[in-house]
C-alpha cells in the first residue's frame, strides 16, 4: 500500500487480510567491503566458448566407431557449424549420396577423400559419380567421462 | 513535390522460406531429399506443407490426408506429423540471420519476414547474399522479393518463387514503368496479398482480373464497393506505402488454446485433463507477454462431422475475481466450468480455453473482498523455467496430461532434432 493512495482522496478499500510488517532480522555490515567486489566477472559460459555462430551450429549424436582415432566415440555429441568453409584436414559431417557420415576431409591437388580415423575402415575416394556435400564442419566433440 | 525532394523509393524485402515444414524435416533427413514429402496438420488431419515432388503429383494444400492415401501408396509419398518445436527453432535461426541485414524487421509468420533494405548499397548483391546465407547456415531455401510497399514485396516474392530465371530473387523496383505495367497485367488479381477467393470472384464481376486492372481501377468505385482496405491495397500496388513494418508484435488481447482430440472423449476427468493442459498453454503465453487475464471462457464440442451422433457445443465464460496469469487459479475455474457444462451422454471431439480482458501485469483493479493476488508467483516462474529447460509438460498442473486419451495424434512425428538432447540426429 503506497502513501499516495491514502492521500489521493479516493475511497480506500479495506484489506481482508491483516497487513504484515517485516522486521529486519539481519545485520548490516559496517566493516570493509569485499576486496573482490570491483573485480567480479561473468562466469564462463560454455555456449559462448564452444559456439562461434549460434544460428549455424547444430548438435549431432555419434553412431559407430569409424572416428575413434580422432577421439570421437559412439554416443558422443558433436557440434557442427554450417557457416564454416570446409578445409583440408577438417573433420566434417558430410552427405555422401544423401547419407550422413563423419570423416576427415581430404582435399589436395584435385583429389577429394573422406578418411576414417580407424584402420579397420577404408578411405573413401570421391569419384565423379558420387554426390558429396559437406553438411557442416565439426568444431567440438563432447565426450562424457562419468 | 518535385522529384529531387521526394523521399527515395522504399526497398521492402519479403523473405519467404520455400515449403518450410518439409524443408526443416529434410535438413535432418537428407535421405528424403528426393522423396515426395508432406507434413500433416494437428492430429495428422490435413496436408499443410508439400515438397515440390508432392506438388507435382497433384497433392493440394489443405487436402485431408485420407484423400491422398491412395495416391501416396502408388507414388511413395511420405507423410510426417508436424514437429512445431523443430519448425520454431529453425524459424528463429532464419529470423536471427535476417536481423543482421537491417535494423528494421517484421516477422510476419513462422516462415516469412519483411526486412527494410532501404538505403542498402548494392541491393542486388545483398539480396543474393541473404538467400545464400540463410541456405548455408540453416539448410532452408528462401526466396527474396523486393518492392516499394509490403504488398508489392509480397507480389515480387511470388514472382521470385514461380520463375526459375529469377534465381530466387526479384526486385520490382528495378523495373521500368513499362515493365511494371506489363508484368502486373500478366498476374491474376488473386495473387494480391489480402485478396482471397471470395474477393477475387467479386472483383472479377467488376471486370478486375489482373493486378494491373486493380492498380488502375476507379478508386471511388473501388472504395464504395470493397471498402477502405481495398483502396489501401490499390495504393500499395501504385507504390505508395500504406502499411509500415510492425516491428514489435503487439501484445495479444485474447489468447486461445484449443485442439481436437486424438480420439473421442466421454469422461469428465479426461475432459478436465485436456482443459487443464490448454489452461497451462494459455497462461504460459500470458506470462510470456507479462500480462494477466480477467475473463476465462471454456468451450466443448462434439464431432460436427458425425451427423449420426447427438451434437452439443456448450460454451461458458466467467469473470475472474482478480485478473491473474496463475495457471493454478485459472485451472480451478476452468475445471469448474467444464464440470458445469459436462453432459455424460455426448462424445466430445474438441475443447478449448479462451482468456480475455487482458491487461499488463501491474494494472491491477483491486477488489473489495479478495486480497490482491500476487501475479508472476515464484511457483509459476519455476514452472515456466523447468518447462523451457527440460521440455514442454515436464512440470504440469493438477493431473494435466496425465490422461493420454485426448492427446494429439502424431504418429509420424520426427524427433526434436534441435531442442531435445535425446532427440539429436545420429550420424
Amino acid at each position: 500500500m503506497s502513501v499516495s493512495s491514502f492521500s489521493s482522496g479516493l475511497p480506500h478499500p479495506l484489506a481482508s487480510t491483516p497487513l504484515v510488517l517485516d522486521l529486519c532480522g539481519w545485520t548490516v555490515p559496517a566493516g570493509f567491503p569485499s576486496p573482490a567486489a570491483d573485480h567480479t566477472q561473468k562466469r564462463i559460459d560454455l555456449n559462448e566458448q564452444l559456439i562461434r555462430n549460434k544460428d549455424a551450429t547444430y548438435l549431432f549424436r555419434v553412431k559407430g566407431d569409424s572416428m575413434t582415432g580422432a577421439g570421437i566415440y559412439e554416443g558422443d555429441t558433436l557440434l557442427v557449424d554450417r557457416s564454416m568453409d570446409p578445409k583440408h584436414n577438417h573433420i566434417v559431417l558430410a552427405l555422401l549420396n544423401n547419407e550422413f557420415t563423419v570423416k576427415r576431409f581430404y582435399r589436395r591437388g584435385g583429389v577429394v577423400k573422406l578418411v576414417a580415423e580407424n584402420p579397420i575402415y577404408p578411405t573413401r575416394l570421391i569419384k565423379g559419380e558420387d554426390d558429396l556435400t559437406v553438411w557442416g564442419v565439426v568444431t567440438y566433440n563432447l565426450h562424457k567421462l562419468c | 513535390m518535385s522529384a529531387s525532394t521526394s523521399a527515395p523509393v522504399q526497398q521492402f524485402a519479403l523473405v519467404d522460406c520455400n515449403n518450410f515444414y518439409v524443408s526443416c524435416e529434410r535438413v535432418f533427413r537428407p535421405d528424403l531429399r528426393h522423396t515426395p514429402l508432406v507434413v500433416l496438420s494437428n492430429n495428422d488431419g490435413c496436408v499443410v506443407s508439400r515438397s515440390n515432388e508432392a506438388k507435382a503429383l497433384g497433392v493440394n494444400m489443405g487436402q485431408p490426408w485420407f484423400q491422398v492415401q491412395e495416391l501416396a501408396e502408388v507414388h511413395g509419398i511420405l507423410a510426417l506429423s508436424s514437429n512445431y518445436a523443430l519448425y520454431a527453432d529453425m524459424s528463429n535461426r532464419v529470423m536471427s540471420i535476417l536481423s543482421d541485414y537491417s535494423p528494421r524487421q517484421e516477422v510476419y509468420s513462422i516462415d516469412e519476414c519483411f526486412v527494410d533494405l532501404t538505403g542498402t548499397p548494392q541491393l542486388k548483391a545483398v539480396s543474393y547474399a541473404i538467400r545464400e546465407r540463410v541456405t548455408t547456415w540453416t539448410g532452408i531455401p528462401v526466396c527474396v522479393g523486393i518492392g516499394p510497399t509490403k504488398t508489392l514485396a509480397k507480389l515480387a516474392n511470388h514472382i521470385a518463387k514461380k520463375h526459375p530465371r529469377s534465381q530466387g530473387v526479384f526486385n520490382y523496383n528495378a523495373l521500368s514503368q513499362e515493365q511494371q505495367t506489363r508484368l502486373l497485367a500478366q498476374i491474376a488479381v488473386s495473387e494480391v496479398w489480402g485478396v482471397g477467393r471470395r474477393l477475387t470472384v467479386q472483383l472479377q464481376a467488376h471486370g478486375v482480373h489482373t493486378v494491373q486492372d486493380l492498380r488502375v481501377a476507379h478508386t471511388p468505385t473501388l472504395r464504395s464497393a470493397f471498402g477502405v482496405l481495398m483502396e489501401k491495397t490499390q495504393r500499395e500496388l501504385q507504390g505508395t506505402a500504406c502499411m509500415d513494418l510492425q516491428e514489435a508484435p503487439s501484445a495479444k488481447k485474447q489468447i486461445i488454446a484449443s485442439r481436437s482430440f486424438g480420439q473421442a472423449v466421454h469422461e469428465l476427468p479426461v475432459l478436465q485433463d485436456a482443459v487443464s493442459s490448454f489452461v497451462a498453454t494459455a497462461c504460459a503465453k500470458l506470462r510470456a507477454q507479462d500480462s494477466q487475464a480477467a475473463v476465462i471462457q471454456v468451450f466443448l464440442q462434439t464431432n460436427r462431422f458425425r451427423k449420426d451422433q447427438p451434437q452439443y457445443s456448450p460454451c461458458l465464460a466467467v469473470p475472474l475475481p482478480q485478473a491473474t496469469n496463475d495457471s493454478l487459479v485459472v485451472n480451478r475455474w476452468a475445471a469448474a466450468l467444464t464440470e458445469r457444462m459436462y453432459r455424460p451422454d455426448y462424445i466430445y471431439k474438441k475443447a478449448g480455453v479462451m482468456l480475455s480482458e487482458i491487461t499488463p501485469v501491474g494494472q491491477q483493479q483491486t477488489d473489495w473482498l479478495e486480497p490482491a493476488a500476487p501475479t508472476q508467483t515464484p511457483l509459476m516462474n519455476a514452472l515456466d523455467h523447468l518447462n523451457q529447460r527440460y521440455g514442454r509438460g515436464t512440470v504440469k498442473i493438477s493431473g494435466q496430461g496425465a490422461n493420454g486419451a485426448w492427446q494429439m495424434k502424431q504418429e509420424r512425428k520426427s524427433p526434436c532434432y534441435t531442442t531435445d538432447w535425446e532427440g539429436l540426429a545420429c550420424v
